[in-house]
């Protein structure tokens, strides 16, 4: 076989959704060529239709779209014109697709095993009993635990980075020449995507599989592909080799891309002793019900300063969170507010208390009731909490919409559904300011973004933090985040402060084990950084594979 | 045994003038591209389904031409009337109104056209019943048995075009005034068992707890026992409470069903409310210090709009339905008010003239079809708004 054989040639698609009756161009004539063997990074912002251009690949339009001119040939056969039995051959067989959730995505109903060996027996490429022992090999070599025995598991009963890599072999089955790969590693912690990262490029590569990664990262994507090609509101931005791609892109989006990750603030000086904090925590305990989730842990956060909160999901970071807004009542310690200590449960707390504390949520989505407008969203804190009416209210809710950059005529009476992801985080900044509060707490607040939305999400919060002496906590797993915003870092494991300290301080050497983990498994833009990694740590000292071993010893 | 191999034999004809269709279809070279693309991918079943419709086709034209059938020729016409009318209807809402009522009636299916225009026209008539009725609902006339039709050579009265019943009374306007007070009744019956079930739904939803698990156990004991029978024994005690206050026995009926009813209702919004209260945005007002008013009110109620709109819709006709079931039963709605279950009853022995003299038997249907199209017509227009609030969602 030819390695320089064209595998996947698409030209001048043009893809159109349909929308409030008319249909609108959401692939405007995009050519895609794909060797065999080889990996193209797809970028994008969401919404620039990188997942639309990757499902064209299979000639599959999602419903509503449909393909409205061009062509797709998959190892010169025509997918657009094929009739169903023609694609129903190849998908599954020689064309397979990872999506971005494996635990959505994976029956719950049926062992991982099972769902496994369905597309080889459906073929006819191999029987029941042979497709199982290639899988366990399979899992084998992407180095997944027990690779014996996991495949007989419901997939609720493995982890998610563990789910994503079932996904991987299952997509591997058949040996397809061509796999999709839909931001396989999105939802996955730092500690967990490098893992599934090194697994997918191992396995890309032994088996010479062509690949299409979407993803949003850009650091990511510089591991995993050959060439990238960028898109932008369904236009093709630029494509070329990796190398070249991330020394000196050409385009002025491209470079705006690259350089989103600069964006740093510098460390503050260390409170002094005497300072009363605005609010400390001090040897908090809890559980949900009769599991322990915390284990005394104490920091304080002072004014205008922001603590990020870093930990992989499940270490108590949000858990921290709840104790502090009164959500739950820590079984010993407590939370005290400059210097005087709150009741436990939040309907014991007076208005003033509740006042002080505010909170930014991760998902904007379900944190803004999508049946109410802009103006009573953040006018009602307003009413509420300062007891403005009328006009006076609508002027406060006018400025606290200045104050977030959006025009007030233009937004306010807007619902969150006409609003794009970045704007609806905007709107639930401003119904935290809203309440005029000292102290607030920021829940993943940019993981749902694209990094440029993040990024300026992360400066109008720092610009705010000057301008009104806002103390923040920071819950993330992202450290790049934590490097652009915090002045000091917690480091949460387990339920326990692992290490806290200064940012400079944490981002220096020496580090406690788990947190030069954290720090090792953050992607950078070095498109050898997985290489070199992995040769230094080992291959089994990355991800889950190093944590369970920190928890041995 | 005839009739099983004379089945057969359609089935196996059907299947294979369906099969030659396709292979018919796919052979032709078609001047369209789209054609022969549809052909090419057509499955065997929708090949069969064409040849069946072809069959179904037949029969409606023979019963209608050669049999002529009088219910089947009145019940095609009465399709045809609506589905026209529900057209025209459709049409004039697309081409007049404001931008967003266009708007909808551009997104509307046929059905949901005739659901509204029926209604619609229901709603006028029992709004208006004392302007439209030609007689009064207790008016009593010498002439009795009169048939329907106006036909003075069948037993027709052009006074009464749809005949007068046992005791003389009109049955058109008799008709108008039993929308009233039925379809009246079931609607303050409804409105009274969604307060009561969404109300103690949310709350339960909300405050969770010993509340919410003794509320749904007392829902549970109170939909444990068959609804209809509950329903006869409940209004037999109230019967004998009220005496001869026939009012009273009205808003009797009209509680006991709001409460049974309120049951299931109860049981949805609980579940949607338990859906809503997870949200974040639940919390963010927890957090604020919101009472409880506040947040069922206003943050979970419009959220919950779509579903029991939906539900609303359904259980209006439960409700409706329950009412006819009881006044045919004698303990409804109490005479001389004029009520669609009661006519049905009361005329209900003229189906037996069906095949001698159709109008004869087409005195009880008129009721009953009043039921059945105002059911049909709820329905449609539920099922559009589930349709609708179901593709929000996504």
């Amino acid at each position: 076989m030819n390695a320089d054989q064209l595998l996947v040639k698409i030209e001048g698609i043009v893809i159109q959704g349909r929308s409030d009756e008319q249909w609108l161009p959401i692939i405007n004539s995009v050519d895609l060529h794909l060797h065999r063997g080889e990996v193209l990074g797809l970028i994008g912002e969401s919404g620039a239709g990188k997942s639309t251009l990757g499902l064209a690949a299979m000639g599959f339009a999602r419903d509503g779209c449909r393909i409205a001119s061009g062509t797709v040939e998959f190892d010169g056969i025509d997918l657009i014109a094929a009739d169903a039995k023609v694609r129903r051959s190849l998908l599954g067989s020689r064309i397979a697709y990872v999506a971005q959730s494996a635990a959505a995505s994976f029956n719950p109903a049926h062992k991982i095993i099972n769902q496994h060996t369905e597309a080889p027996v459906q073929h006819g490429l191999s029987s029941r009993s042979e497709s199982e022992k290639d899988a366990i090999e399979l899992y084998r070599r992407l180095r997944l635990p027990n690779p014996d025995e996991i495949g007989f598991r419901y997939p609720h009963q493995v982890s998610g980075g563990q789910l994503q890599r079932a996904m991987t072999a299952m997509a591997m089955s058949c040996r397809p020449d061509l796999i999709i790969f839909d931001e396989p590693t999105t939802a996955l912690d730092v500690t967990t995507q490098i893992e599934v990262l090194a697994a997918i490029r191992d396995i890309v590569k032994q088996f010479n599989t062509a690949a299409i990664y979407i993803t949003h990262d850009l650091a990511v994507v510089a591991q995993m592909a050959d060439r990238i090609k960028v898109l932008l509101k369904g236009d093709e931005v630029e494509e070329s080799d990796t190398d070249s791609m991330l020394k000196d892109p050409r385009e002025d989006y491209t470079k705006s891309l690259w350089a989103v990750r600069s964006f740093t603030r510098e460390e503050k000086a260390l409170a002094s002793e005497e300072d009363m904090p605005v609010v400390r925590v001090r040897n908090v305990t809890a559980a949900y019900g009769k599991i322990p989730v915390l284990y005394d842990v104490s920091f304080d956060i002072h004014a205008s300063r922001t603590v990020a909160v870093v930990g992989e999901s499940g270490s108590g970071k949000s858990t921290v969170a709840r104790c502090i807004t009164g959500l739950l009542k820590p079984s010993e310690g407590a939370i005290e507010f400059n210097g005087i200590p709150l009741p436990a449960d939040y309907r014991q707390r007076n208005v003033e208390q509740l006042k002080q504390a505010q909170m930014i949520y991760q998902m904007a989505d379900t944190a803004l009731n999508p049946r109410k407008r802009i103006r009573e969203i953040i006018g009602r804190p307003v009413e509420f909490y300062l007891g403005l009416r009328g006009r006076k209210k609508d002027e406060r809710v006018s400025e606290l919409l200045d104050q977030i950059e959006l025009d007030p005529n233009k937004f306010i009476d807007r619902l969150p559904s006409e609003l794009s992801g970045g704007q609806k985080q905007r709107i639930g900044i401003a119904r935290a300011l809203a309440a005029d509060p000292k102290f607030i707490i920021c829940d993943e607040v940019t993981s749902a973004l694209d990094q440029l939305v993040a990024e300026g999400i992360l400066k109008l919060l720092a610009r705010l933090q000057d301008s009104l002496g806002l103390a923040y906590m920071f819950i993330t797993h992202d450290l790049a985040t934590v490097r652009a915003i915090s002045d000091e870092v917690v480091v949460m494991k387990n339920g326990r402060v692992v290490e806290a300290g200064g940012k400079t301080e944490m981002f220096t050497p020496p580090h406690h084990e788990y947190t030069s983990l954290l720090l090792s498994s953050v992607p950078e833009m070095d498109p050898n950084w997985l290489t070199e990694l992995l040769q230094q740590r080992g291959v089994d000292n990355i991800g889950d594979a190093a944590i369970d071993r920190m928890d041995r010893t | 045994m005839d009739t099983v191999a004379w089945f057969l034999l359609w089935v196996v004809a059907i299947g294979i003038t369906g099969w030659a269709f396709r292979f018919a279809g796919q052979k032709i070279q078609w001047p369209s591209d789209r054609l022969n693309m549809y052909f090419r991918d057509m499955p065997l079943m929708v090949g069969i389904g064409f040849m069946f419709g072809l069959v179904l086709l037949y029969v409606v034209f023979h019963y209608y031409f050669i049999d002529q059938s009088t219910f089947f020729r009145w019940a095609v016409q009465g399709f045809v009337i609506f589905t026209v009318a529900s057209w025209l209807f459709l049409t004039l809402g697309k081409y007049v109104g404001t931008q967003a009522t266009r708007k909808i009636f551009r997104q509307m299916p046929l059905t949901a056209a005739f659901g509204i225009l029926t209604i619609i026209i229901y709603a006028i008539l029992s709004i208006f019943a004392g302007v439209i009725a030609p007689y009064g609902q207790e008016e009593i006339f010498e002439k009795i048995n009169v048939l329907p039709g106006g036909d003075p050579s069948l037993g027709g009265d052009p006074r009464f075009p749809l005949g007068t019943d046992q005791l003389g009374r009109d049955l058109l306007s008799r008709l108008i005034y039993g929308g009233q007070n039925t379809v009246g009744i079931a609607f303050i019956t409804t409105i009274l068992a969604f307060l009561i079930g969404s109300s103690f739904g949310f709350l339960a939803a909300t405050l969770g707890g010993w509340f919410d698990q003794a509320v749904s156990r007392i829902v549970d004991a109170l939909m444990a026992i068959p609804q209809l029978i509950f329903a006869l024994l409940l209004l037999t005690i109230a019967t004998a409470w009220a005496g001869s206050n026939k009012e009273l026995i009205t808003i009797y009926m009209i509680v006991i069903i709001a409460v049974l009813d309120s049951t299931r209702v109860f049981r949805l919004a609980r579940a949607v409310g338990f859906n809503i209260v997870v949200m974040d945005y639940i919390e963010a007002a927890k957090l604020r210090g919101e009472n409880l008013s506040y947040l069922i009110f206003r943050e979970i109620l419009p959220n919950a709009y779509a579903p029991l709109l939906a539900e609303f819709g359904l259980r209006f006709c439960f409700v409706f339905l329950t009412i006819a079931a009881l006044s045919f039963l004698g303990i409804g709605i109490q005479p001389p008010l004029a009520d669609w279950g009661t006519m049905v009853r009361d005329l209900a022995q003229f189906i037996n003239f069906a095949q001698f003299s159709p109008h004869t038997a087409a005195l009880p249907l008129m009721a009953a079809g009043a039921i059945a199209l105002l059911t049909v017509a709820v329905n449609f227009v539920v099922d559009w708004m589930l349709h609708k609030s179901s593709g929000l969602k996504d």
